[in-house]
């Protein structure tokens, strides 16, 4: 008679595991974590990592190449802007402002969004496609025209521009979140709940959330790239973070001026938010190819 | 049928006055006098201005001053510029086909090109040409556009000398703008050398649109990639297989259209997105659109001109949106009203 042996029993992973095995199985997804981690990095400890003072201006050092060059020096890595403060410094704090606050932004867009979404979803009727439609409406006007309206509402800066972007980047999450809840709430399990008795709040936060985090993760991915384009672009068009501010946008703006004789003063900082967006998009094309080649098999 | 088109119809006229709405708020919202954010003139006299209240019927209710809003739209009376002291209906008139013109040709060639390469990704999903454009595809995705746009004018205008830098033809020729659309106009004008002209406009257009072009490109290959695996997967591909038919006719009569019909409510949200880019590749290019003007107009608090621009770009967005929307519905009924798909 065959004994049931808990040892000899195959590997069983939970749903968590099973899509880290099918993201680690990607090359291209660990290097765009890596990377990705790196920028985390900077933006967490830019204080102690940043050599100098982003702020600081040093009349000796004017407009220094960067150290690859022949004339630069490595006391300043990606050489000084025209006002001598280093460069480096100034993008590992971009860092910190650009990818921080693009963070923050779409955690709370999410909370938001989640919260419309749900109970979009969970209603029906004339309520819901209220809901839907006046978010249908405000999905469509683009990112930039919302932002300059708020920009002139409350005056320029970055804290203003965040607003636009979260208001700009809500109604994706409720359109999601109201689809897979609209989905979920007419499968069997979720009708035994009901028949259980359980309330609004009990199915959503023991049933439909659970299985909702997947979406999230990879909505919020998405949504963390775009909101890092945004961002840097405001700070670019002088509508988000003010000048001496070093926002990745912002630096690229001022260094404008000096494209012609100091064209490393355009590329570096732009390259930064170009490899960031890059690490967030391979880590959410990654996700995804996970969790679909999971349900697959 | 018809119940859906009403039921679009409603929507639409909704959302717009949702729309006019807010856009009639903003005169409040924003800090200043809302007589002068509404008509974008400042009165000289109280004479002048107890004059302008009574015709904008500012000492009413909000109710009643909405609807005043509403009929100064309705007849073109959209007020005027503070800045430059025209009327904003000409300013937009202007202003509005440019940014237009330069989506439009942005989409065309993405489309030509994402619809293209995406089905070639598509078929031979898994394979070597799959990964180089998959990667490329995000890797262009990534490029924020202002960046790139800035990259294309060190690169191309000021290195190698091959593309103009602003503007949207050369001076040279005098196109008196009747539609507002360059290419359109060059062919209304009359006693210039076409030819010549078409070319230089040409030129000018070629760097925006590549720089718009490039990211929406990216997305298009991207969904048609994935739309196109989903199709492969279906049983009706292998009962066409079993059936004989070539390749050709499998892709041209069974794949083909089937995988574009879910891209089309994507492209609805993807319009959004190069609306934007479009707005902000304009200022690098001073390209004389839409969203040159209205950061101008932020940059120089033209409350006025904020408000009508917001609304004629949104109005402008909005209509394709739920244009591309009902179109959806009317060639695939099946699909549910609230379904969007997915990359």
């Amino acid at each position: 008679m065959a004994q049931f042996s808990f040892y000899d029993d195959e590997f069983q992973p939970s749903p968590w595991q099973r899509t880290w095995l099918e993201f680690k199985s990607s090359h291209a997804a660990i290097v765009g974590l890596a990377l990705l981690v790196f920028f985390m990095f900077f933006a967490l400890f830019a204080p102690i990592i940043a050599p100098y003072d982003p702020l600081e201006q040093n009349v000796d050092a004017l407009l220094v190449p960067p150290s690859w060059y022949f004339n630069g020096t490595i006391t300043h890595l990606f050489g000084t802007d025209p006002l001598g403060r280093d460069l480096f410094s100034r993008i590992i704090y971009g860092c910190q402002i650009t990818f921080g606050t693009s963070v923050i932004v779409v955690l709370v867009a999410m909370l938001i969004g989640v919260s419309i979404g749900v109970v979009a979803g969970m209603l029906s009727g004339v309520r819901s496609s209220v809901v839907n439609h006046l978010l249908d409406a405000l999905m469509a006007i683009p990112t930039l025209l919302i932002a300059i309206i708020i920009v002139a509402i409350l005056g320029t800066g970055l804290v203003n521009s965040m607003w636009a972007i979260t208001l700009a980047l809500i109604p994706q999450f409720v359109h999601n979140t109201r689809s897979f809840v609209r989905g979920e709430m007419e499968k069997d399990y979720i009708q035994s709940s009901k028949l259980d008795g359980a309330s609004h709040w009990q199915l959503f936060s023991y049933s439909i959330l659970p299985n909702m985090i997947e979406l999230l993760v990879v909505q919020g991915t998405l949504a963390l790239s775009i909101a890092v384009i945004d961002i840097s672009a405001l700070g670019f068009l002088n509508l988000g973070a003010q000048s001496p501010q070093p926002e990745l946008g912002a630096i690229l703006a001022s260094s404008l001026d000096v494209a012609y004789i100091a064209p490393w003063q355009v590329a570096l900082p732009g390259l930064t938010i170009f490899l960031m967006v890059l690490a967030i998009n391979i880590v959410g094309d990654g996700l995804r190819a996970a969790l679909r080649k999971r349900l697959v098999r | 049928m018809i119940s859906t088109l009403m039921r679009y119809i409603t929507l639409f006229i909704l959302t717009l006055l949702v729309l006019t709405a807010l856009s009639f708020s903003l005169a409040y919202l924003f800090p200043g006098d809302p007589l002068v954010n509404m008509s974008g003139i400042t009165p000289q006299n109280p004479l002048q201005r107890d004059a302008l209240i009574a015709q904008y019927g500012l000492n009413e209710s909000y109710f009643v001053q909405f609807g005043y809003y509403l009929e100064r739209l309705w007849q073109g009376n959209w007020g005027y510029s503070f800045v430059s002291g025209r009327p904003l209906k000409d300013e937009l008139a202007v202003a509005l086909p440019a940014t237009i013109e330069l989506s439009a040709y942005a989409l065309i060639v993405s489309l030509i090109v994402g619809i293209a390469l995406g089905c070639l990704a598509g078929l031979r999903a898994y394979s070597t040409t799959d990964f180089t454009l998959n990667s490329l595809s995000i890797f262009s995705y990534s490029f924020p556009v202002y960046w790139l746009a800035i990259l294309f004018i060190l690169v191309f205008s000021l290195q190698l000398g091959i593309a103009p830098l602003s503007g949207r033809i050369s001076l040279m020729f005098d196109i008196p703008p009747q539609t507002g659309f360059i290419l359109i106009d060059i062919a209304l004008t009359s006693g210039i050398d076409k030819g010549l002209a078409f070319s230089d406009a040409l030129q000018h257009l070629v760097l925006p649109t590549m720089s718009i072009a490039i990211i929406t490109t990216a997305s298009i290959i991207r969904l048609m990639r994935r739309s196109v695996i989903d199709v492969l997967n279906k049983p009706y591909i292998a009962a066409a297989r079993s059936r004989g038919l070539s390749r050709w006719k499998i892709f041209s009569q069974h794949i083909l259209r089937n995988s574009l019909l879910p891209i089309l409510p994507l492209m609805a949200i993807q319009v959004t997105t190069l609306i934007t880019n479009a707005m902000i590749v304009e200022t690098l290019f001073s390209w004389p659109g839409v969203g040159n003007w209205l950061l101008q107009a932020i940059y120089q608090r033209d409350y006025c001109a904020l408000q009508i621009g917001m609304l004629a770009v949104s109005f402008v967005v909005i209509t394709l949106t739920i244009a591309i929307d009902l179109f959806n519905r009317l060639i695939d009924p099946s699909r549910d009203k609230f379904d969007r798909g997915s990359i």
